[in-house]
């Protein structure tokens, strides 16, 4: 249907939402490359629905313009744009057969062969022997990939999914994130995907977004975003990190010195944020070493020392809490490689990591130390931002 | 059951006859709760149909001073066929253009109540059902007024030329047709309303994205989801629409009187009450068989 010479990128500039006095996206320009996977990750509310919805023609942004191509769409209405929805809430026709919803968009555009199109999508959601029932007849998993099938039939430009794989088990999931991906290369189509799930972000996107209240806080490759994230949101939202507050005291010799809780720290500038002022020393709690003493620490290393008082074994990894001696915890995820013995609760270490896996992040004054016991991730983080 | 053993003061050994009792409760009472109705039904619906039934088999030479005698007279059917027939036609004709007038005006009603009107929508709820306040007969009688040959609508109709010189209104079969729209049209529109206000939204917004058109999205998605309504509104709508006489009697002339009207002489006025109850069974099966295929065709057994 598309021609890929074509530049048919999606591009939001200064786009906002409003709803009465309730801004719900927040000038909001992205650009979204033709063809490319685009993943918006952030906390529930924050605008990533919102900002499907006016991709698709079903909101209209109180300010700025959505383009596609050369083309201006932001006044065009839904059934005129290239684009389709995986709906968060499924909204499969309930007075139609499986078959039916999906065959809706072709039979709207009036295309023929209308019977083996459906059944090969229904085949790739593997809902073949399904065509008669109803959505009610189904579990929320299966209604999950109807709606999936009914958007992916009609091989849009771009296709918005809105939490597509929610309700599926991980094994499904799985095989569903990989289809999608074949389909999205295979077709060119542009995906624009939310997801809640950052595995499945970082693994399917190109491009990954994290959305807060409205505004795009960090965009880039997955691996790029996860190794040096531009704020703190960012540093916890995706994966965890050890965010210690600090002052910085500009650079020395390639590095931003950092002095925090009397000790000093020392950044390779690249991997700084800011160089003076309020700062978090950031660390991922896999970057981090434990060794008994400080004359363990390897060469070269930073280290911090503290007592554990939490190791909880998961498998690949075991996670431990180490208190520092001015209470903080930091988490520490050390690999189930068999090499050391596990540690137990309440013995003395040293958390050492190397200056290149720190980064330095704006810090607002005042505020204290952001290190995440396991659970409370993105419930802290939304609360603050 | 689990709400009785959850009571931890009552004893141990007492619950063994309680769950007994309360099973058997259970087991009555949808019968007791089906009791008040099914008494009502019996003795208002069941014992008069059967009463009406035997009446149209009495022998028709019968009167009310002398009584009058079951002969299963079978022949008072074709002989009321034969009596109303044109009548009979007149009131399903009448019936099915105010049924679809009503559609026509009850349908864009109900969806701006049901899905457009916001904070408004109790408001023209209660504007909808607010004639009923007032009886029928003086509704009806206000529309005799209201199409009078010197009133003023009938005036501006004969102004603007719709309407010849001694063109008129009152006594036709449209004041006939109006009477019975404007009469029975709540009925349609309430069951409407509540179906259209169950549609969601987002099924009208799916269908956009997939390229429907506002009017494709109205007849694939917005009409079937409206079906039991339209169903049961043309229902509540048509049914006491055709059986009525009063439209007919206040509004219409003698050539316009539909089947009521004779089954209400046949009663009241020419003392035949075999020939009114063989018209009265006659609808009553008309009806049903037209019900039935209606509501089959319709696909919405639920309704019914
Ligand atoms: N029609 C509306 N009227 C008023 N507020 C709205 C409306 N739609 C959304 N909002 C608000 O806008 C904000 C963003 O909503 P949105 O649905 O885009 O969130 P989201 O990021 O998709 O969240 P989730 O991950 O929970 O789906 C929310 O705070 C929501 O309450
Ligand atoms: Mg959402």
């Amino acid at each position: 249907m598309t021609n890929p010479s074509e530049a048919g990128d999606l591009r939001l500039s200064h786009v906002t939402k409003r709803f009465g006095p309730f801004t719900a996206v927040d000038d909001l320009s992205l650009t979204v490359p033709q063809g490319s996977f685009f993943a918006l990750l952030g906390a529930s509310g924050c605008g990533k629905t919102t900002t499907l919805r006016m991709v698709a023609g079903l909101e209209e942004p109180t300010t700025g313009e959505v383009r596609l191509g050369d083309r201006d769409i932001t006044r065009l209405r839904p059934y005129q744009r290239p684009v389709n929805t995986v709906f968060q809430s499924y909204a499969l026709f309930p007075h139609l057969d499986v078959f039916e919803n999906v065959a809706f968009g072709l039979r709207r555009r009036k295309i023929r062969e209308v019977r083996s199109q459906v059944e090969r999508m229904l085949a790739l959601v593997q809902l073949d022997g399904f065509t008669k029932r109803r959505p009610a007849e189904l579990s929320g998993g299966q209604q999950q990939r109807v709606a999936l099938a009914r958007a992916l039939i009609n091989h849009p430009q771009v296709l918005l999914l809105d939490e597509p794989l929610g309700a599926l088990d991980l094994k499904l999931r799985r095989q569903m994130q990989i289809e999608l991906k074949r389909i999205q290369t295979e077709v060119g189509i542009t995906f624009v995907h939310v997801t809640h799930d950052q595995e499945e972000a970082m693994t399917m996107a190109d491009t990954v977004a994290v959305m807060s209240a409205g505004k795009i806080e960090q965009l880039g490759r997955p691996a790029e975003i996860y190794e040096y994230p531009a704020t703190a949101f960012v540093a916890n939202f995706l994966g965890q990190s050890n965010l210690l507050a600090g002052e910085a005291a500009g650079q020395s010799g390639g590095d931003v010195l950092v002095s925090a809780y009397d000790q000093r720290f020392a950044v390779p500038a690249p991997r700084a944020r800011a160089d003076r002022g309020e700062v978090f020393l950031g660390v991922r709690p896999e970057k981090l070493g434990l060794v008994a003493g400080e004359a363990d620490v390897p060469a070269g290393h930073q280290s911090v020392r503290g007592v554990i008082t939490d190791s909880s074994y998961v498998g690949v990894s075991t996670q431990y809490l180490v208190r520092t001696g001015w209470g903080t915890e930091l988490a520490v995820f050390a690999p189930n490689s068999g090499a050391a013995a596990p540690l137990a609760v309440g013995s003395e270490v040293t958390a050492h990591w190397s200056p290149e896996h720190a980064f330095v992040l704006h810090r607002e004054p005042g505020e204290g130390d952001r290190t995440t016991p396991v659970l409370d991730t993105p419930d802290a983080v939304g609360v603050v931002s | 059951m689990s709400l009785l053993t959850g009571v931890g003061a009552r004893p141990v050994s007492a619950p063994d006859k309680r769950p007994d009792d309360s099973r058997s409760r259970r087991r009555w009472l949808p019968y007791l709760l089906l009791l008040p109705g099914g008494a009502w039904l019996i003795l208002f619906f069941i014992v008069p149909t059967l009463q009406l039934g035997a009446t149209s088999l009495y022998d028709p030479t019968g009167s009310v001073t002398t009584g009058y005698a079951m002969t299963w007279e079978f022949g008072n059917y074709p002989d009321a066929i034969a009596y109303a027939g044109p009548q009979i036609l007149r009131s399903f004709a009448y019936a099915a253009i105010a049924t679809v007038i009503g559609i026509l005006i009850g349908y864009p009603l109900a969806y701006a109540i049901a899905q457009k009107a916001g904070r408004w929508k109790n408001v023209l709820l209660v504007c909808v059902v607010a004639p009923m306040f007032t009886s029928f007969l003086v509704r009806t009688l206000a529309w005799k007024t209201i199409l009078s040959d010197n009133g003023a609508l009938v005036g501006f109709l004969r102004d603007v030329g719709i309407l010849g010189a001694d063109g008129r209104l009152l006594a036709t079969p449209i004041a006939v047709v109006l009477g019975l729209t404007y009469n029975f049209l709540p009925f349609l529109v309430l069951p409407l309303y509540a179906s259209l206000e169950r549609l969601d939204t987002r099924l009208l917004e799916a269908s956009g994205d997939l390229y429907a058109s506002p009017t494709r999205t109205f007849v694939k998605v917005t009409l079937p989801l409206s079906m039991p309504g339209l169903v049961a509104g043309t229902l509540l709508f048509f049914i006491p629409a055709v059986g009525d006489y009063i439209n007919a009697a206040l509004l219409g002339n003698t050539n316009t009187s539909m089947v009521g009207n004779v089954v209400n002489s046949a009663f009241l006025s020419r003392q035949e009450p075999p020939q009114g109850a063989a018209l009265s069974f006659l609808l009553m099966a008309i009806i049903l068989a037209i019900v039935f295929t209606y509501v089959r065709r319709a696909g919405t057994d639920e309704v019914v």
